[in-house]
């Protein structure tokens, strides 16, 4: 038989959300039950849909009521399963907070409430002059509020960092149904970075409903620098020859053979489709130390056995070069029924031994494994391409993966560099931190969270 | 390691005997490092020294005492440095109480302040366990994010044993334009101006003169490169004179080490943004208080030679934020204190039994 909520809990949720906001059949929960990580599904009690915050904050002070599990959901982009749903917990959509309260353009800030997509703080910000500096692929997509809970990156992180360098201010309700205010509008604060303990908390400090992102001025010029390689050892090994030059590029992505021909079948990027690897730099700021910058690169690449070095002409071509990397999971995906996505990180003089040893495994399972990464960060995102359908494939796929995140702690990296633990690295947050550490960090979370209904099952095991 | 591991332990013996500690790098922030009631003063000088740089990383990981005189010289000669320009660096400054502090210098303005740039830490918490949270490398977000936490965190949530950090390549050159103004308005104009440049500053500055306000820009990059970015930021603020080379390096080293500040005054940072600056000018206006908004007006260093409490109301009417940084011993942070529920709650899981300051 299926668990079912306790009534006078499913009723208290109905006096909040009439009808069609308030999701409890299974029909309805279908959609819920997993998020980007495909290969977990857990169906919830139930969903329920807020559109303003103080519905969110009584939604979470009747779980806190009766003891149900919650998890905040934006629009379920997220690779490490961390939105999937506690089998007796319900689901809080974030999307209808949507939002934008306020670009500031003197202060250089944009109020958002946590549904508003990420892309769309850019594009309220564009007409001063301004962008919202974060970009993970999935940008077009994903919510701010996901993007805080998981501090999520994207290919321009090298250089102005990731969500947490962004985030001024966070409204949020705590596990208790508390409402608390963390930060302030200025870059700087006084006492304790709540907001960096805050953001990549994974939902489990509590949710943000409203928050003050920094904007920043957009580049005067780009030039984007397409070079393909014979090896994605080269390819790799000139990430790091770049960054000796001296060069602090906005953003370094490498892609090998499998992920070109992949971002070539879908996007039509223009990538050379024999190549074994390509790597793109693109450089930003005032149009003359762009200009300079280019020559030390250029020379940097010239010299880097590059087979092809292309440099985007214009806006358009800039643009086809990023969609094609930006594409490449979704590209990837249409070569197999099933992938894992995963993001580890080693220094980035590892880069070139890191990825052979991905080939050796690769090779060694007998599973193909295509790579998609933030070069300049040592940020590898190895798709482990995989039948879902085919018994024990799957556990497979896992085991390939775990390989890959303990290799990535041997080099003396991390296990997620902006994915999140989620459900699915649990079992190797042990790896990198030892019970004392662990510990401390349940302490923490327990002082929140007693109970234990924030995005339960994430990040730890199960005791 | 060994070294280190002996005093980890006596740091260990002390919390079991019941002491109640407080940790001293440099002691440069008198405010922030002198213990107040029964707290113990605990010299971090026995934690010092670089423990791993590999410059082709752009990281570094050292003991929390290491001053940072030795970190920013030891940076240099690989061309790289602290983009967060730490002050104090002369007068004795530590990578622990820069971190605990939470301090940032004018040429923040360009990259990010102590919080963009840290990675990891080992701590030991109040129930003396030895911990570490974050990592090395230059993206990482496994596990709750225990060292952003430690910035600013005033000795009150652990005493920070290692740190590591990233860094970034140094710029070639640098220059610096000033310009003075008679109000400021007109000062707040330009400087508003520069901020929305397509050039990129290192620091944007605004002296109070008393009477009269000076703007201060610095701007970095290739050497090739300067000459454009020292006439195109001209073009922005009008007109100015420049220093360069030494004279510029002087200059923000004097700006760094707080050589504007007589000797027995206090110094509050008080957080804030442009938009604040008229409110608070003009309680301030005409007092024998010495100021400075730095980073684009994201921080304000005030000296006054008078107990800092005194700004206490006025931030607080404002919405302010502060932290006493020289002055008496005694709760240092002034004017509006948020999220005080959600730290309690930090507190009470990292340092049960209050053997660290008040936070």
């Amino acid at each position: 038989m299926e668990p079912r909520p306790p009534d006078a809990f499913l009723n208290e949720l109905a006096s909040i959300f009439p009808a069609g906001r308030l999701l409890t059949r299974n029909a309805e929960l279908m959609a819920y039950e997993s998020d980007a990580l495909t290969a977990y599904r857990v169906r919830p009690y139930a969903v329920v849909i807020p559109e303003r915050q103080d519905e969110v904050i009584d939604a979470v002070r009747v779980c806190s009521k009766f003891k149900i599990p919650f998890v905040a959901r934006g629009s379920g982009t997220g690779l490490s399963g961390g939105s999937l749903p506690a089998a007796d917990g319900i689901v809080i959509t974030m999307n209808r907070l949507n939002r934008i309260l306020k670009v500031d353009a003197e202060e250089r800030t944009a109020v958002v409430e946590a549904g508003v997509i990420n892309l769309d703080v850019s594009k309220a910000a564009a007409p001063y002059g301004l962008y919202y500096a974060p970009d993970p692929s999935s940008q077009p997509i994903c919510t701010i509020g996901g993007n805080i809970a998981f501090n999520s990156g994207g290919a321009h992180c090298l250089k102005y960092g990731t969500t947490s360098n962004h985030v001024l201010s966070i409204k949020a309700v705590l596990p208790d149904g508390e409402l608390v205010q963390l930060g302030c509008d200025s870059l700087e604060g006084s006492g304790p970075d709540l907001i960096g303990l805050f953001v990549g908390s994974e939902g489990q400090l509590g949710i943000a409903l409203e928050v003050t992102l920094r904007l920043m001025n957009r580049p005067e010029a780009f030039i984007t620098v397409l070079a393909s390689y014979n090896s994605l050892r080269s390819a790799g090994d000139t990430v790091a020859r770049v960054v000796a030059a001296g060069l602090l590029p906005g953003a370094m992505e490498i892609m090998d053979r499998l992920a070109i021909q992949a971002a070539e079948a879908s996007v039509h990027a223009g990538y050379p489709p024999d190549a074994a690897a390509v790597l793109i730099v693109e450089l930003e700021g005032d149009r003359h130390q762009v200009d300079a910058e280019f020559n030390i690169l250029r020379q940097v690449i010239e010299t880097s056995q590059a087979q092809e070095i292309r440099v985007a002409q214009d806006e358009n071509e800039r643009m086809r070069i990023w969609k094609g990397r930006k594409s490449a999971f979704s590209a990837v995906g249409r070569l197999s029924p099933d992938y894992l996505v995963q993001d580890g990180v080693v220094p980035r003089g590892r880069l070139g031994e890191a990825l052979e040893e991905i080939g050796q495994l690769s090779l060694k399972y007998g599973l193909r494994v295509a790579n998609v990464f933030h070069a300049g960060d040592g940020n590898l995102h190895p798709l482990i391409l995989f039948n879902g359908r085919s018994p024990g494939e799957l556990e497979l796929a896992e085991k390939l993966a775990g390989d890959i995140l303990m290799m990535c702690i041997r080099h003396g990296g991390s296990i997620t560099g902006e994915h999140g633990i989620g459900v699915e690295k649990r079992q190797y947050l042990p790896a990198m931190f030892n019970q004392r550490d662990i510990e401390v960090m349940q302490r923490l979370r327990k002082a929140f969270d007693p109970q234990e209904i924030a995005n339960r099952g994430k990040v730890f095991l199960p005791a | 390691m060994n070294m280190a591991n002996g005093r980890i332990e006596r740091i260990q013996k002390m919390l079991e005997q019941n002491m109640r500690l407080l940790p001293r790098g440099g002691g440069t922030k008198s405010a922030l490092s002198t213990p107040a009631r029964d707290e113990k003063s605990l010299d971090m000088a026995g934690f010092s020294g670089m423990i791993e740089y590999i410059p082709e990383e752009f990281t570094f990981t050292a003991y929390a005492g290491t001053p940072l005189s030795e970190v920013v010289q030891i940076l240099y000669e690989h061309g790289q440095y602290l983009p967060f320009d730490p002050p104090l660096v002369e007068r004795g400054a530590t990578l622990g109480g820069t971190v605990a502090s939470g301090l940032s210098g004018s040429c923040r303005y360009r990259f990010g302040g102590v919080r963009d740039f840290i990675l990891g830490v080992r701590f030991i918490d109040g129930r003396g366990e030895l911990i570490s949270a974050g990592g090395k490398v230059v993206k990482n977000v496994a596990g709750y994010d225990f060292p952003k936490l430690m910035v600013g965190s005033l000795g009150g949530l652990g005493i920070m044993v290692e740190l590591s950090f990233k860094v970034f390549p140094r710029p070639q050159a640098y220059a610096t334009w000033h310009r003075s103004f008679g109000s400021l308005e007109e000062a707040l104009q330009i400087m508003k101006r520069a901020s929305m440049a397509q050039i990129p500053l290192e620091a944007l500055d605004l002296q109070v003169q008393n009477p009269g306000f000076t703007l201060w820009l610095r701007i970095g990059g290739l050497s090739s490169v300067l000459p454009f970015r020292i006439s195109r930021l001209l073009e922005i603020i009008g007109e100015g004179h420049m220093l360069e080379d030494v004279d510029d390096e002087q200059y923000w080293d004097q700006v760094r080490e707080f050589s504007w500040v007589p000797a027995g005054h206090s110094l509050v940072k008080v957080a804030l943004t442009p938009k604040s600056i008229p409110a608070l000018e003009a309680y301030l206006e005409g007092k024998p208080i010495l100021r400075r908004y730095a980073a684009g007006g994201q921080a304000a260093w005030i000296a006054l030679d008078d107990s800092p409490r005194l700004l206490d109301p006025e931030l607080k009417d404002r919405g302010l934020s502060g932290l006493v940084i020289w002055g008496p011993p005694g709760f240092p942070r002034l004017g509006e204190l948020r999220g005080t529920s959600f730290l309690r709650r930090v507190k009470v899981s990292l340092d049960p039994a209050f053997r660290f300051t008040e936070v």
